[in-house]
């Protein structure tokens, strides 16, 4: 599965971020992540699933930071 | 002998205010209506239209949303009245009567929105709009959701959009998405890590049914949070609950009950706002005044609104 990895990347950027990595996924394709605790696992997942993607889960890293396991979902 | 020029003027248009006298002679400021702050940029050219003509070098934006002519020779006040169109910009108001509300952007774009801001400033201004309150200004703000942008609180009547949450536990993944996303902390995990909410913490947000993967958490009750009796300037107060959970088609009225118990009750007490009068007369005579007629939305009990000191003269 593909790792998208958004640490020390701040809102928007993380966000902008993720839509472009998730250009390049295959409708249907699940991918983790990683993002920082705060505002980023705040702010992120709910603006992807505003997007229409499928949100599948929250894990916390051991080292504190967030993987959310996404599906890609084409408009 | 020659005769005297006499300025003509339409009295009428002075009526509700929005015509306020700057320093140098003549001129005055012309404060447009702009309910909610939202401009539609046809408007927006036209008033850059008029403001070239018989204003100044620039516009003002004001505190309250409004766009501010500046310069603006008294003896112009019919031309750009007219020329404004009385259809498609109006002027506001100043004095002791109801203002132009303000408002957030809303729920149309926003997508932290809960409630329809804009339709229910919209609403407020054609209604309530100029009314005279017999003693001070009367302001009134509607922010769509708890975080209260517009600072709501801080007006004699402060709307902030709110929903209640309630969980369909069967739907529910348990992917932890809304405990993580709840800032007061209100969510804990429960039973088979399902999430249960602590209602005394609760703001209302509707931050749990926005990141929700599944639609497990739905919209229950949707409506205003409303405090009461706030304003800032000289003694600032901060205004206090007094319902909540009311339905947005009920704005209108719920103001109007609040003027006509302050128009009252601030007779003989001079120029006084309405949080001054709630303190003067307690928060309960308000409360059951509103209860009469409000009672599902009327909160149990409340407080006067709270001072907030500045430190700066004492009295």
């Amino acid at each position: 599965m593909q790792t998208i990895d958004l640490r020390g990347i701040s809102c928007p950027t993380n966000f902008v971020k993720a839509k472009l990595a998730l250009e390049d996924l295959d409708d249907g394709t699940a991918a983790n992540i990683l993002l920082d605790d705060g505002e980023p696992v705040k702010n992120v997942p709910r603006s992807l699933k505003a997007d229409g993607h499928k949100l599948l889960g929250l894990k916390q890293s051991d080292e504190g930071h967030y993987i959310l396991e996404i599906q890609k979902v084409e408009e | 002998m020659e005769e005297t020029k006499q300025t003509k003027l339409d009295l009428n248009n002075l009526k509700a205010g929005g015509f306020i006298k700057e320093r140098g002679k003549n001129l005055f400021t012309v404060r447009l209506r702009v309910p909610g702050g939202r401009m539609s940029v046809s408007r927006l050219k036209k008033i850059a239209e008029v403001a070239e003509k018989f204003g100044g070098e620039f516009v003002h934006l004001s505190v309250r949303q409004s766009i501010e002519l500046i310069n603006i020779n008294f003896k112009d006040f019919d031309a750009v009245v007219e020329e404004l169109g009385e259809k498609q910009q109006k002027v506001a108001s100043c004095g002791a009567r109801v203002r132009v509300p303000v408002a957030c952007g809303g729920c149309e774009y926003n997508p932290n929105g809960l409630v329809d801001t804009q339709k229910s400033a919209l609403e407020v201004d054609e209604k309530l709009f100029g009314t005279p309150t017999g003693h001070h200004k009367f302001k009134v703000a509607f922010a769509g959701c708890p975080f209260d942008c517009p600072k709501s609180s801080t007006n004699d009547v402060g709307f902030s959009g709110a929903i209640e949450p309630t969980l369909d536990k069967a739907t529910c993944i348990s992917c932890g998405l809304c405990v993580k996303s709840c800032v007061p902390k209100a969510l804990v995990i429960g039973e088979n890590n399902k999430p249960v909410l602590i209602a005394e913490k609760c703001i209302w947000c509707g931050d749990c049914v926005k990141v929700c993967p599944t639609e497990a958490w739905s919209v229950k009750k949707k409506g205003y949070t409303v405090r009461i009796g706030g304003k800032w300037g000289r003694n600032p107060l901060v205004g206090t609950l007094f319902a909540t959970f009311l339905p947005e088609d009920k704005a209108v009225d719920f103001i109007a009950a609040v003027l006509e118990w302050y128009k009252l009750k601030a007779e003989g007490l001079g120029r006084i706002r309405l949080g001054d009068t709630i303190i003067k007369e307690g928060a309960d005579e308000l409360l059951n005044h509103l209860r009469s007629q409000f009672p599902q939305y009327v909160v149990t009990e409340t407080i006067a609104p709270q001072i907030i000191q500045t430190q700066v003269g004492t009295h």
